[in-house]
């Protein structure tokens, strides 16, 4: 299992709970206003607002929650800008089954995870059966 | 911002629905919004829906189903639905997200999308 560490040299922009539907709206919009700041194309923008919102999803249809984390940090030297998605929920079985497009276990369309994976510059997953799920994703100017 | 919940207005005009979705949408307002135009089809007998997403800054893949969703759906009540204005970045995003909307007819802004409708009604 992938362990997530985060580096003591990022800095943490906000902390967004996602308890309901709202919450998924208002942190995807926190997410692009930060992508916006960080002088990201709109493109670029769309682009990881879209992956967020289907991690964020995620947390709210399978695990009934969880906590976003959003940092700022130097990648690869290039500014990035770094979403974690904590969950308590009840972990995924098969990772590289989820990460299989057109796979659900819900009543989704399977694009959740391999579209978001394919819609950012660096996908990291971590889970464990009965602990949670936490999905990192980065993206850099 | 607001989340009282607030309906998107429909228009009927002519024949045809006009929908300009200008929040952006939850989960449960992008199904309500769904069960809606199929319920303004019903009770007006419209032929033709046009949805315009010109505001909407992105699509993930809950509202790319909700979307299509709703234009199958018309399509067994026999209207035909259109969606207006897509921003290009929304259009790169949903084809990297993976997402395909079958059936689905798209155009490029609101007047386009009208002489879409009325050829396809006149051809009927």
């Amino acid at each position: 299992m992938l362990e997530i560490v985060s580096d003591k040299s990022w800095e943490l922009l906000e902390k967004c709970p996602i308890l309901n539907e709202y919450d998924i709206v208002k942190a995807r919009q926190i997410v692009r206003e930060f992508a916006k700041k960080e002088g990201m194309g709109i493109v670029d923008q769309t682009r990881i607002t879209t992956a967020v919102s289907e991690l964020f999803r995620n947390m709210f249809s399978y695990a009934s929650g969880g906590e976003v984390l959003i940092e700022k940090g130097i990648i690869e030297e290039k500014p990035t800008l770094i979403i974690t998605c904590i969950d308590k929920g009840p972990g995924i079985d098969n990772i590289e089954l989820a990460m299989t497009d057109g796979y659900t276990s819900g009543g989704g369309m399977g694009y959740g995870l391999p579209g978001a994976k394919r819609l950012v510059d660096r996908f990291e997953i971590s889970s464990e059966l009965n602990k949670g799920t936490t999905v990192r994703v980065m993206k850099w100017k | 911002m607001d989340f009282n919940e607030k309906r998107i207005p429909i228009i009927k005009i002519r024949d045809y629905l006009i929908v300009s979705i200008q929040v952006d949408m939850h989960d449960r307002l992008a199904l309500q919004l769904q069960t809606q135009i199929l319920e303004e089809i019903y009770r007006t007998g419209s032929k033709g829906v046009l949805i315009d997403i010109s505001t909407l800054e992105m699509v993930d893949s809950f509202i790319g189903r909700v979307l299509s969703g709703m234009a199958s759906m018309a399509a067994i009540m026999d209207a035909a639905v259109v969606i207006v204005g897509m921003q290009p970045a929304v259009a790169i995003t949903l084809v990297e997200l993976g997402l395909e909307m079958p059936g689905v007819d798209t155009a490029l802004n609101m007047e386009l999308g009208m002489e879409m409708l009325e050829k396809r009604l006149n051809k009927a």
